[in-house]
C-alpha cells in the first residue's frame, strides 16, 4: 500500500524530471551544447500557461495549445540571438552562457508574473482513480499519460518524418549534414523550438500537482543528473534515468531521515559517474587519434 | 609598441617582461598597501572592508582561474570548497590550533576532498565534471545542515577571534592585511606554478586534450591535479571568508556563490591573472552600484528581488556572446589599437571557430 503509493508518486514525478532531461537530451544531440536552462525554460512554460488559462480565462485546451506556440518561438528566438553566435566555441562557453540565460529568464518571469507561488487549476483536476486499493490523482496520471504520449510523438517524428531523420543527419555528423544539403543552422533552431516545447509541456503537467513559483527551474538539475543516469545522448535513457531518480527520490525522502531525500538524485549521478560513467544506454565512445 | 630583445632563455620564464611593467606593478603594490591605511585615517571602515571583500574573492578566482581558465575544465561547485574550508578553519580555531596552521590544514583538507572528487568525473568530457561539482556542492549544502555537532546546523556557527600582535582580526585593517598577505603568496605560487611543468601540461590540457596526451601528458592526473590545487585554494578563501563575515552559515554557500564565482573569472577574462582582479571588482562593486541606482529607478523595477541575479546572468551573457576574454582582454585590445595606431586591422582579434565532430557512435 504504502510502496505502492510511493511508487505511483515517484513515478509521476520522475516521468516531469524524464520530459525535462529529454530537452537536454535533444539540444546536446544535435548541437552538442548542453542548455542548462532548461529547467527554466519549463519554468516559463508554466508561466505563460498560467498567463493563458487563468490570467485570460482562455479554455484549457485552447491554453496549452497557445502556450506551446509561444515556446516554440521562444526556442528558435533564443538559438537565433544568443546560441547561434556561440556555434564552435568551446562547450563550456555554451554551458556558462546558459546558465546566465536560466537566471535571466528566472529574473524576467519574477518581473512579468511576481514571485508568489501561483496554482493553476485544470480541468482534470482533483479527480481520484482508485486502483486496487491505491488511490491517484487525475495529476499523476496525466503527466504519465502526457509522458508516454510525448515519446511516442518523439519516436514517430525521429523515425519516420523528413525533418527528424535531418536532425539526426546533423546530430551525427555537422559538416557531412551540411554536404548533403541539410540546412543545418535552421534545424538547430527547430531543435531548440522543439525542446522548448518538451519542456513546457513538463511545465504545464506539473502545474496541478505543484505550485509555480519563478525558482521551480531547479529541478532541471535533477533533471540534469536524470540524462546522465541514463547515458547522456540517449532519448530513451533519458525518460529511464527520470524514472529511476524519480523513485529512488521518493523512497529515499519517506524511509530515510530528513535531507536524504532532496540529496539522493544527485548521490546517485556520483554513483553512477564512478561505476558507469557512460550511462545506462551508452552512446559514446572513446575519441580514437 | 614595445620590442623587447631577448639574450637570456630567462628572460621567458620572468615574471615581468621589462623594466616598465615592474615600475608600473610597483606602483600599484605601493598604492595597495597606502590605500587602507589612507581610508582607515579619514575613517572609511566600510571601504577598507569592502577592499578586504575584493582580495577575498581575488583569492578564490585565482583558485578558480587555475581550473577554469588555464586547464579548461569548468567547476559549477566551488562554494562547496568555500564551505568546506570555512567550517573546517572554524573547527580547527575551535580545537585550538593557531591561525597559520589551521587555515593551512583547511586549505589542505579541502584540496584532498576535491582531488576525491575529481577522480570520477574526469574520465569523462568537462561537462560532466560541471555537473559532479554541481551535484557535489548541493550534497555538502545538505551535509553542513544537517551535521548539527561541527557546523552548527542551518543556525550557523560563530567563528573565534583571533590576535595578531595583540590586536583582535575583527579590526578591518588587521584582517585586511592578514587576507593580502595571503593573496600575494597564492598569487606569486600560482604564477610559479604556471611556468613550471605542471602549469604548462594545465595550459596545454586545456588548448588540445589529444595533442597533450600525445605529448606523453597524463590527462587524468594533470586535471587531477589542477582541480585539487583549486580547491585549496579556494577552501582558504572560505576561511578567509568566515572572518570576514564573522559568522558562517550554510545560506552564504549555495549554488549563487559558485555562480558568482564562474562570473567572476569570466567577466575578468579566462586565462590571465589580472583578469581575476577586475572581476573580483567587478563582482563585489555590482551589488553596491545596483543598490544605488535602485533608488533611481521606478519602483516596480527598482524593487524587484531577482533583480541582482537577473542582471548577473545578462552579463554573464553578454560577456560570453560579445567579449570572450573579458575585461582584461578588452583592456589588451584597446591597448594594441593605441600602441599601432594607424596600423590596426578589424581582423586582429578575430576568433577562431572550431566545428566539432561528435564522439557518439549512434
Amino acid at each position: 500500500m504504502e510502496v505502492a503509493q510511493l511508487l505511483i508518486s515517484g513515478i509521476s514525478q520522475g516521468c516531469v524530471y524524464g520530459l525535462i532531461a529529454l530537452g537536454f537530451v535533444l539540444i546536446y544531440k544535435a548541437t552538442e551544447m548542453v542548455n542548462f536552462a532548461q529547467g527554466d525554460l519549463m519554468m516559463v512554460g508554466a508561466f505563460v500557461g498560467y498567463g493563458f488559462v487563468v490570467l485570460w480565462d482562455w479554455p484549457f485546451i485552447l491554453g496549452v495549445g497557445a502556450t506551446l506556440t509561444v515556446m516554440a518561438v521562444l526556442g528558435v528566438v533564443l538559438e537565433r540571438l544568443i546560441v547561434r553566435p556561440m556555434i564552435g566555441e568551446p562547450p563550456f562557453a555554451v554551458l556558462m552562457l546558459t546558465i546566465g540565460l536560466g537566471f535571466v529568464l528566472r529574473s524576467v518571469a519574477g518581473a512579468i508574473w511576481g514571485n508568489e507561488p501561483k496554482s493553476v487549476p485544470a480541468p482534470y483536476a482533483g479527480e481520484v482513480v482508485h486502483i486496487g486499493t491505491v488511490s491517484v490523482g487525475m495529476e499523476n496520471i496525466a503527466i504519465v499519460l502526457g509522458t508516454a504520449v510525448l515519446c511516442t510523438l518523439l519516436f514517430v517524428f525521429f523515425r519516420y518524418s523528413r525533418i527528424g531523420i535531418a536532425m539526426q543527419a546533423a546530430s551525427q555528423n555537422q559538416l557531412a549534414a551540411f554536404y548533403v544539403g541539410i540546412p543545418v543552422k535552421r534545424i538547430f533552431a527547430l531543435v531548440w523550438g522543439l525542446s522548448a516545447v518538451i519542456s513546457a509541456v513538463a511545465g504545464i503537467l506539473v502545474a496541478p500537482v505543484s505550485l509555480i513559483d519563478p525558482n521551480m527551474g531547479f529541478v532541471g538539475i535533477k533533471a540534469f543528473a536524470a540524462a546522465i543516469v541514463g547515458g547522456f545522448g540517449s532519448l530513451p535513457g533519458a525518460i529511464i534515468g527520470g524514472l529511476t531518480i524519480g523513485i529512488v527520490e521518493q523512497f529515499a525522502g519517506f524511509y530515510l531521515p530528513a535531507g536524504w531525500g532532496d540529496t539522493s538524485a544527485y548521490i546517485i549521478l556520483l554513483l553512477m559517474l564512478i561505476i558507469r560513467p557512460e550511462g545506462i544506454f551508452a552512446t559514446m565512445q572513446k575519441k580514437k587519434v | 609598441m614595445r620590442f623587447v630583445l631577448k639574450t637570456r632563455y630567462g628572460q621567458d620564464l620572468d615574471h615581468f617582461k621589462h623594466n616598465g611593467q615592474r615600475f608600473w606593478y610597483g606602483l600599484l603594490g605601493a598604492v595597495v598597501l597606502a590605500l587602507p591605511i589612507a581610508l582607515s585615517i579619514l575613517h572609511l571602515d566600510y571601504f577598507v572592508g569592502e577592499l578586504t571583500f575584493v582580495y577575498i574573492y581575488a583569492v578564490a578566482g585565482v583558485g578558480l582561474m587555475l581550473l577554469v581558465g588555464y586547464t579548461g575544465q569548468v567547476s559549477l561547485g566551488h562554494a562547496a570548497f568555500l564551505a568546506i574550508g570555512a567550517y573546517a578553519h572554524v573547527y580547527f580555531l575551535k580545537s585550538g590550533l593557531p591561525f597559520a596552521v589551521s587555515i593551512l590544514c583547511a586549505g589542505f583538507l579541502t584540496a584532498i576532498v576535491g582531488g576525491v572528487i575529481a577522480i570520477p568525473a574526469l574520465r569523462m568530457t568537462g561537462i560532466y565534471l560541471a555537473v559532479a561539482t554541481l551535484a557535489f556542492s548541493r550534497i555538502v549544502e545538505q551535509v553542513v545542515g544537517h551535521w548539527d555537532s561541527v557546523t552548527g546546523g542551518h543556525r550557523g556557527t560563530s567563528v573565534p577571534d583571533v590576535n595578531f600582535f595583540g590586536i583582535s582580526i575583527f579590526e578591518p585593517l588587521v584582517l585586511h592585511f592578514v587576507v593580502l598577505v595571503i593573496l600575494v603568496f597564492i598569487l606569486v605560487g600560482a604564477l610559479n606554478l604556471l611556468r613550471s611543468p605542471t602549469g604548462r601540461a594545465m595550459i596545454a590540457v586545456r588548448d588540445s586534450e589529444i595533442s597533450a596526451q600525445a605529448m606523453g601528458i597524463s590527462l587524468a592526473s594533470v586535471k587531477t591535479t589542477a582541480f585539487a590545487i583549486s580547491a585549496g585554494i579556494s577552501g582558504i578563501a572560505g576561511a578567509l571568508l568566515a572572518h570576514h563575515s564573522g559568522y558562517v552559515t550554510p545560506e552564504t554557500f549555495t549554488i549563487l556563490l559558485s555562480i558568482e564565482l564562474l562570473l567572476m573569472v569570466v567577466v575578468g577574462g579566462l586565462g590571465s591573472m589580472q583578469g581575476v582582479f577586475y572581476g573580483a571588482i567587478f563582482v563585489v562593486l555590482l551589488p553596491t552600484v545596483i543598490a544605488f541606482v535602485r533608488d533611481y529607478l521606478p519602483d516596480d523595477v527598482g524593487q524587484m528581488p531577482g533583480l541582482q541575479p537577473g542582471l548577473f546572468g545578462l552579463i554573464l551573457v553578454l560577456f560570453l556572446v560579445f567579449e570572450p576574454l573579458g575585461i582584461y582582454g578588452r583592456w589588451l585590445k584597446i591597448r594594441q589599437f593605441f600602441s599601432e595606431f594607424p596600423l590596426y586591422r578589424n581582423a586582429t582579434h578575430k576568433r577562431q571557430k572550431t566545428y566539432l565532430r561528435t564522439e557518439r557512435v549512434r
